[in-house]
This record gives C-alpha cells, sequence and structure tokens, in this order.
C-alpha cells in the first residue's frame, strides 16, 4: 500500500501545475486515494483483507506444522496453544490447513472473477453500444444463462481435466479448468447490468459530443462510457469474488474440482461438516474467512466506487 | 493565437458567392416499429425537405417551437444523424454519401455546442481533458504544447487556466457552456452549430454566453448556425434568420427584414409572443395568438402545414403545399399569401 500521498502533498493546482500530464495523473491517483481514506468501512475491509492475504500467502513459512501431516493419535481435537484451530479427524493442524487453503480460495476467487468481470463488462459494451449486436449477444447470455450448468461442468471437467493436467501440472491444469468454468458461467448478470446502463449512458449528450469531435467508437466507449457505468461493475466485481470462492467449493464438493486431499476454504468446510457434532469449530473457521475475505471485497468495493466518483469525491 | 490548423485559405476567387454550407432539401424521418416483427408502420417527419445556405462569417438563427425539427437538422447538417434525403454540402463538398472515416476527417472543420451543459460535459473527466479531447483526438498537438493550447482555450473563453484539473460538476451552469465552446473551438473550426446555447442558462448569464460567442465570431472568423426558440437572443445575434414550423421552414429573410417586416403568420405570432418592455404597449399591443398544439410530425396536415392553426388560413391551405419561394430578394416564404398586401 502507498500510503506516501499525504493530503498536503496535493497541491492545489495553480500556475505551471498544469505543465506537465503526468501531474494530473499523479494528483487523480491521490484524489482517489483520498476520498477512500474517508470511508471507514473500505480501509477496515483493506486491512482485513491484506492480514488474510498476508497469513495465506506468506503465513505458510512462518507456521511450524505441516498442514498434511497425518497423527490419528491428535485426531478432533479442540483448540489449544499447540493447534490453535484445532485438528480434523485424520489430527492434521487446521490453522495450517486454514492458512494454505486460503492460498487456493483467494487465487481463484480474484482470476475467476475477474474472468467473469471481463467477459461481462465486454460483452456488455459492445452489446448496449452497437445496436446490430444487441440481439445476438444477449441471445448468446440469455443461452447461457439457461444452460444446465451441472450437466456443463461434468463435460468440460471429463474433457479437458487430463489434457490441461498434462500440459500445465496437476495443481495449475485444474486451477486453470476450475477459474474458466466459474468465470464462463457467472459473467450473464454483469453482461445485462452493464447493456442496461450502456443503453442509458449513450443516449447523454457527451457521447454525441464526441461524436462530434470525431472520436472512433473504440474509444467512446473506454473514454466516455465505460467510465460511467464502473458502478455496477464494481459491485459485480465485490459480489463475483464471493460467488467464486462459494462456486469453487461446491465443485470441489462434488469432485470436480481439486481433490479432496488438496486443503481450500471450500473443501475444508465440506470436509468438516460431516464432524459437526463431534468438533463443530472445524466448520467455523473456513467460513469465517470465506465471510471475512467477501464482506471486505464488498467494502472495498463500495469504497472504491465513492472514490472513483468526482461528484462524491469532492464532496467528502 | 496559435493555430495548429490553418484554415484553407487559398479559396479561389469568387468563393465569396459559394456559401460555406448549403442545405438542399434536407430530410431526416425516424422510423416508428410496432409489433413484435419490428415492422415500420409509420414515420416522424422530424425534418422534411429544408433548403439553407449559411455564408463564412455570418450567422443564421434557426428558430422554432418545441418539436419542430431545429434540433435534429442542426444535427443532420453534421451528420451525427443519418440524413433520410437531401444533401448537405460543406464548403462545396457533399457530405451526405461519405464515411465514417471521411465525415471524420472533416470534424475539426465543423463543431457543435449543446444545449445542456450539466449533460454534454462527461462527468468523469476533467476539464483539461475535456477541452484536450478534440486535440488529442486529431493529433492536434501534443505533451507540452497541448497544455498549453488547453491554457490559452480557457483562457479564450474567460475562464480561469487553473481550474484545468477541476471537473465539469464544480462549475456553474455559464462556467460549463464555457467550456463547452472551448471544446468546440479547439480545433479552429469554421463552422460551429449551437443547439440552443443558451436555453439552459439562467437570464443574466446568457447574454454573457451569447457575447463570447459573438467574440470569437469577431476573432476566430467562425460562422454559425444558431438554433434557438428565444426570438429576442437571435435577434441580437443573428445575420439572417429561419423560421421553422414542424419540419419546414416557413421563412427566411435577414434580421431586420424578419422583426421588421414579417411575410408568414407563423412568424407573425411568433413575433407577438415576445413581450415588449414597456407596460404601456405591452398593455395595448396587438397579438397573435395561435391556437392549439404542433400538429403530430407523424401526419402532418396535407396543403401548408400551418393551416391548422393559421388565423388566416383559406380552403387553398388547406390543399396546396405552398411554394419556398424568394419573393424579395433574400427574403424566402412558404405561404400562398405572403404577397397579397393587408390581410
Amino acid at each position: 500500500m502507498t500510503m506516501t500521498n499525504q493530503p498536503g502533498e496535493v497541491e492545489p493546482v495553480s500556475g505551471g501545475a498544469l505543465a506537465e500530464f503526468g501531474g494530473r495523473h499523479r494528483s487523480l491517483r491521490a484524489d482517489v486515494w483520498r476520498q477512500f481514506r474517508r470511508h471507514k468501512g473500505a480501509l477496515i475491509g483493506l486491512f482485513l483483507l491484506t492480514v488474510i492475504m498476508l497469513g495465506s500467502y506468506i503465513g505458510p513459512f512462518f507456521y511450524p506444522i505441516d498442514p498434511f501431516e497425518i497423527d490419528t493419535a491428535i485426531a478432533n481435537q479442540t483448540p489449544s496453544w499447540g493447534h490453535p484451530m484445532g485438528t480434523d479427524n485424520l489430527g492434521r493442524d487446521v490453522m495450517a490447513r486454514v492458512l494454505i487453503g486460503g492460498r487456493i480460495s483467494l487465487s481463484v476467487g480474484f482470476a475467476a472473477m475477474f474472468v467473469g468481470l471481463f467477459l461481462g463488462t465486454f460483452i456488455g459494451l459492445l452489446a448496449g453500444y452497437f445496436r446490430r449486436l444487441d440481439g445476438p449477444l444477449m441471445r448468446f447470455t440469455d443461452l447461457f444463462l439457461a444452460l444446465p450448468i451441472l450437466p456443463l461442468l461434468l463435460v468440460t471437467v471429463v474433457l479437458f481435466r487430463e489434457p490441461l493436467r498434462e500440459r500445465l501440472g496437476e495443481s495449475m491444469g485444474i486451477f486453470v479448468l476450475v477459474v474458466v468454468i466459474i468465470g464462463a458461467t457467472s459473467w450473464m448478470q454483469t453482461a445485462r447490468v452493464v447493456r442496461a446502463d450502456v443503453l442509458a449512458i449513450k443516449e447523454e449528450e457527451f457521447v454525441l459530443a464526441a461524436r462530434s469531435i470525431g472520436t472512433r467508437p473504440r474509444r467512446i466507449l473506454s473514454r466516455h462510457i465505460l467510465p460511467n457505468v464502473l458502478s455496477p461493475v464494481i459491485v459485480a466485481a465485490s459480489l463475483g469474488t464471493a460467488t467464486a470462492i462459494i462456486t469453487e467449493s461446491a465443485l470441489s464438493f462434488l469432485g470436480l474440482g481439486f481433490p479432496a486431499t488438496f486443503p481450500t476454504w471450500g473443501i475444508l468446510l465440506s470436509n468438516a461438516k460431516d464432524y459437526l457434532s463431534i468438533n463443530p469449530a472445524r466448520v467455523i473457521w473456513p467460513g469465517v474467512m470465506i465471510s471475512v475475505t467477501v464482506m471486505s471485497v464488498n467494502f472495498i468495493g463500495d469504497g472504491l466506487r465513492d472514490a472513483l466518483d468526482p461528484k462524491l469525491r469532492s464532496k467528502g | 493565437m496559435v493555430a495548429e490548423f490553418t484554415k484553407e485559405a487559398d479559396d479561389p476567387a469568387g468563393s465569396e458567392e459559394r456559401p460555406l454550407v448549403r442545405v438542399t432539401n434536407l430530410k431526416k424521418y425516424f422510423p416508428i416499429m410496432k409489433g413484435v416483427f419490428r415492422r415500420q408502420i409509420g414515420s416522424v417527419r422530424a425534418v422534411d425537405g429544408v433548403s439553407f445556405d449559411i455564408y463564412r462569417g455570418e450567422t443564421l438563427g434557426l428558430v422554432g417551437e418545441s418539436g419542430s425539427g431545429k434540433s435534429t437538422a442542426g444535427r443532420a447538417i453534421l451528420k451525427l444523424e443519418e440524413v433520410t434525403d437531401g444533401t448537405v454540402a460543406f464548403d462545396g463538398q457533399d457530405i451526405t454519401g461519405l464515411s465514417t472515416q471521411q465525415v471524420r476527417k472533416l470534424r475539426p472543420r465543423m463543431q457543435m455546442v449543446f444545449q445542456n451543459p450539466h449533460a454534454s460535459l462527461n462527468p468523469r473527466m476533467t476539464v483539461a481533458s475535456i477541452i484536450g479531447e478534440p486535440l488529442l483526438e486529431h493529433k492536434a498537438s501534443k505533451g507540452r504544447e497541448r497544455q498549453e493550447r488547453i491554457e490559452e482555450l480557457l483562457t479564450l473563453v474567460g475562464l480561469d487556466p487553473s481550474h484545468a484539473n477541476r471537473y465539469p460538476h464544480e462549475f456553474s451552469g455559464g462556467q460549463r457552456q464555457r467550456i463547452g465552446i472551448a471544446r468546440a473551438i479547439a480545433l479552429n473550426p469554421e463552422f460551429i452549430v449551437c443547439d440552443e446555447p443558451i436555453a439552459a442558462l439562467d437570464v443574466s448569464i446568457q447574454s454573457q454566453v451569447v457575447n463570447l460567442l459573438q467574440d470569437l465570431q469577431n476573432s476566430l472568423e467562425l460562422s454559425y448556425l444558431f438554433i434557438s426558440h428565444d426570438l429576442s437572443m437571435v435577434r441580437h445575434i443573428a445575420d439572417r434568420v429561419a423560421v421553422m414550423y414542424l419540419g419546414t421552414l416557413v421563412e427566411l429573410a435577414p434580421v431586420e427584414e424578419l422583426y421588421d417586416d414579417p411575410k408568414h403568420p407563423y412568424t407573425r405570432a411568433l413575433h407577438s409572443s415576445v413581450p415588449v418592455p414597456d407596460p404601456v404597449v405591452e398593455a395595448v399591443r396587438p397579438r397573435v395568438i395561435l391556437e392549439g398544439d404542433i400538429p403530430s410530425p407523424s401526419n402532418p396536415p396535407p396543403g401548408c402545414r400551418f393551416n391548422t392553426r393559421c388565423p388566416v388560413a383559406q380552403e387553398r391551405c388547406s390543399q396546396d403545399v405552398p411554394e419556398w419561394r424568394e419573393i424579395e430578394p433574400g427574403h424566402w416564404v412558404s405561404c400562398h399569401f405572403a404577397d397579397t398586401p393587408g390581410w
């Protein structure tokens, strides 16, 4: 995180401040950051997400216990100093598994969100802006919405799992497969919302003004329309991350994602549910991690949306 | 001023005669679709056969009530709408058949100022990037040069160059309209369509903006098509005035002639709707009050389009379409009885 941009550094634009374009960009970023910091929830979200990410990606290097080490002598223990989150039915340390499980869950969550977001925004923009593409693209969207997802997943996994595993390796192959599957089946809502917004924005006078200048359609889309449909896109992004993490767990649960021995938050959760009566804490830890991540992302998205709106920025 | 775009000054001799913009029988119909299969069941004739010329350095006022097709005509002339029929010749070149790419090359020479300064500026862009967009798009200047040009433009329209990094919502309506004007003149155009540029502004600001437009016209040799429903403002700024009713022109004349000696009954009615700033005169002056509303442009009345509301309509008016004729040099009108004295 760059905290270097203190308010004092954002000098009020005067005389020569316009001199270079670089100046504008730096001050824009500083403006956005300053407004973002005003949003308490977003700051807390950013903090929590940072902690969770550090714990998942770096934590396992420091945490002394091996997440795969089986010791049935200490199975199903409640939290203690030796095992802060207890142990599972095979005596593996739950904390170690939750830490390393976050790697896959967060990576899958964000990657799948970006895939879905990119597809949805792209298709929504095209459908909304170019009237000729609207019909075909939206019917295509309807088609995806109507597709029964589970059979599709089964076929996809059967067809692509082995080739991908051979080419990219065991975990990477499955990772790519899961990300693509989740991304390709979650973009439709975004596309619809974006299209609806684009339809409204493209009738605005400033779009007509851009056309009268001679701005090319590609630039009109990227410079005038996309920034103005950002709010629904950001909302879709924060919700999409949550859905992706949960869908990944559902996939793994069905045996279509990562193998059951591979710790991800979703797999930990579904494994733990069988021991709910013996060791309820085991369900709570991965559940809490998923919830906190989802909540943090939502708050960050909220703060980001406000910070990117020049109107709210100057009011704050 | 630093002119990146030099106008083609090497016009052949005698170009005084050639209008900068010549609009001939311009038509713009919007289809009306209905039903599951989106069949066309009719069309809105927003602009239905309009012809006029705009000469270099002049301001042509285009007046008419709401829904008369003024704005559509303005947009069609700049090819922001596809033209249904007729031609628009810009500097002798017919632009109606040109491809988007070809029109794009002409864009620097013809620009537009919009009606609503709150909607015509992208809320997510700074003033500098709004004004710089035409410069960027047409690669007119870059880097430091562009920044200087932006500052220069801001000064030219009476804004503080140090406000360049602000966003549109931080400005008042009048200031925003100045930003819109700065954007329009950024590439040194020859022709600007002003689409009701003052309609959304406070009265106190209107004259400032109109004066700015006039100053710019003098210093930059601009030609304007000034669309408005404000007759007194048009009288102030225009050299010639065209009156539009239901998609067609009813009268076109030099400004003083149109105001002192209107030939068309619709022009008279419009004229008499302007209040006189003298309570004594205002109380007693004769007024022509039009009844009813402007008919639907999807189903215009036969004959003269104005016959349903015309105070002096005869039987003939609902059958024959009046011819668009020049009854005095430079004074065009479409009314059967325009030269009948004493009606």
